[in-house]
């Protein structure tokens, strides 16, 4: 080996400079520990329904083992299609407004990808998921994070956007339903927002990777369903959380056929084609999956009213997460930090839960719990919970 | 009755009837009180007949009891209609389920028994020989995989990496 060649010197600087997910070392505790249980989890517990399951084997029986199309089976496309129409009133051309994806992710990916020019402004609502400032890094831009605040259920205002938008503002990243918080924001509360960005030339990335998942009466509503907003939003969603099928890795991004079409660009050099399998399995459930979505959400929401109601009672206050399947309780009344809260749970009860600071400052004071538990797997980890607040209280 | 808190309160007690009165209130926002009352009516208007465990009974004592399904053919008369001929079949308790069916057989009974032979003589002295009946056809059954919206086997373990975000 030569020892003039460093290959830790070889490696990008954004990537380099990249934060090496300190909660790895969390994560890798919580995976060795024995009897541990977990509220940890960012997937659903549910397996694939199985007529989907099914249309995915049966496409292997037929040999359907080739790349497809770039963009996605046409098939799969129309059906996207459909679904938004039925789903959320919104129409989007199937050949030139649609691209699947390796999961939401790479879509996210893909759009910042292609609008963005070094040193364009990316504002990230946070907290969320972990991948929109990295990936905005990635592509020459710089994120700017707006801090949502919990008396606001954890929602962006219009003056929290105002304050945020320079010249160099590109893009709004929007992550409703959020993970990790559960929150929703609602036609009005998009209203604001909406208002606020008429004038401008920002674009939205709107990630409704949760939009199935909402447990008021009125459905989950796009910011693209508002007046001037169609034109400027790339809605990025997937069969990952609405039908169980995160391994499965199929997502998708829609929006006007300019943006797809340089979207389509990038993915056609990088990604070639998403799982063919996935998408055939994928056009089954936009068919016939719609019964699946609600049983599912009706568990979710059973689970989701015990949470809520077991965190308010052992006194770490909670707001009502009113979507995906977070809650995200307050812990400052134990006097920890997330990182301290989190770590000492993990030890002394061994139950995980996730810091809420990995999803950005203003996650600091927070945890994030899933609620994608049974409902004894939830319960017990309440109990434990309960126990740890009683001996802090001491 | 779809999707009312009725309704949700069978799909609850239907997937695990050991749940409290207290636990579902919690579950679909309402009062232990409420739960309660509602439950009482279900039982009195006879939507809920009774609460048992759903127990795989090959696990429990090894392959000591048989289970039969028999098709029955009957001719009903006019003082003996279908009705009154299940109300005859169903008082044996070695009988665990009759259903009046559609297609080329009027009763699909389900029958339990510690052999096959306990079996095949309560069909003869007892099916068989009825009035109205003009035949069976019995099927023994070989494994149980799922009864009742349960797999005999054990769910497979939660295979989710403990955390991810």
């Amino acid at each position: 080996m030569s020892s003039s060649f460093n290959p830790e010197s070889m490696i990008n600087s954004v990537v380099s400079n990249m934060p090496p997910s300190g909660i790895r070392r969390f994560f890798d505790i919580a995976a060795e520990m024995k009897d541990c249980i977990s509220l940890g989890v960012g997937e659903p517990d549910f397996v694939t329904p199985w007529h989907i399951r099914d249309k995915g084997i049966y496409s292997l029986e037929k040999g359907h083992t080739h790349y497809t199309s770039n963009s996605g089976l046409k098939e799969l496309r129309i059906e996207i299609s459909k679904y938004m129409e039925r789903r959320f009133d919104l129409k989007y051309d199937p050949l030139t407004q649609s691209v699947v994806t390796v999961g939401g992710s790479e879509a996210i990916d893909l759009f910042l990808r292609a609008v963005l020019n070094p040193g364009d402004e990316v504002l990230v609502c946070e907290p969320s998921f972990v991948c929109y400032k990295p990936l905005v890094q990635l592509a020459g831009g710089v994120p700017i994070a707006i801090e949502t605040k919990a008396e606001n259920d954890f929602r962006l205002t219009p003056d929290e956007l105002r304050t945020a938008i320079t010249p160099k503002t590109r893009v709004l990243v929007l992550p409703y339903p959020n993970n990790p918080t559960g929150a929703i924001m609602t036609r009005a509360d998009l209203e604001g927002i909406a208002e606020v960005l008429r004038n401008t030339n920002i674009m939205v990335l709107s990630d409704e990777i949760y939009a199935e998942l909402t447990y008021t009466d009125e459905r989950h509503v796009s910011i693209a369903e508002l007046d001037g907003m169609y034109e400027r939003t790339v809605i990025v969603s997937g069969f990952s959380k609405s039908y169980a099928m995160t391994g499965w890795r199929l997502g998708y991004a829609l929006g006007h056929p300019s943006i797809i079409k340089a979207m389509t660009k990038v993915h056609q050099y990088a990604i070639m084609s998403a799982p063919t399998t996935a998408q055939y399995a994928a056009i089954e459930a936009l068919r016939n999956g719609d019964a699946d979505i609600s049983a599912m959400r009706e568990d979710y929401n059973y689970r989701r009213q015990v949470i809520v109601g077991g965190f308010n009672a052992i006194g770490l206050d909670c707001f009502e997460p009113k979507g995906a399947f977070y809650c995200f309780p307050c812990i400052k009344s134990s006097g920890m930090d997330s990182n301290t809260f989190c770590e000492t749970l993990l030890h002394s009860k061994k139950l995980a839960v996730v810091p809420g600071n990995a999803f950005g400052e203003s996650g600091e004071g927070f945890i994030r719990c899933s609620y994608a538990y049974s409902i004894k797997n939830i319960n017990e980890a309440l109990n434990r919970v309960e126990a740890f607040m009683r001996e802090i209280r001491k | 009755m779809a999707n009312t808190l009725k309704s949700k309160i069978l799909d609850i007690l239907h997937k695990d009837c050991r749940i409290s009165n207290e636990e579902i209130a919690k579950m679909i926002g309402s009062t232990t009180e409420e739960v309660a009352a509602l439950i009482a009516e279900l039982e009195s208007d006879g939507v809920i007949l009774g609460y048992g465990a759903k127990v795989n009974w090959d696990k429990a004592y090894g392959p000591d009891s048989v289970t039969a399904y028999i098709e029955l053919r009957v001719t009903p008369m006019e003082s003996l209609g279908f009705d009154r001929i299940a109300e005859r079949i169903y008082q044996y308790p070695e009988v665990k389920s009759i259903n009046l069916m559609s297609g080329s057989y009027d009763f699909g009974i389900t029958i339990e028994g510690s052999n096959i032979r306990e079996i095949s003589s309560f069909i003869s002295e007892h099916l068989a020989t009825m009035n109205s009946v003009v035949g069976t056809a019995t099927h023994f059954v070989l494994k149980r995989y799922k009864f009742d919206g349960v797999v005999c086997d054990l769910p497979e373990n939660d295979d989710r990496e403990v955390i991810s975000l």
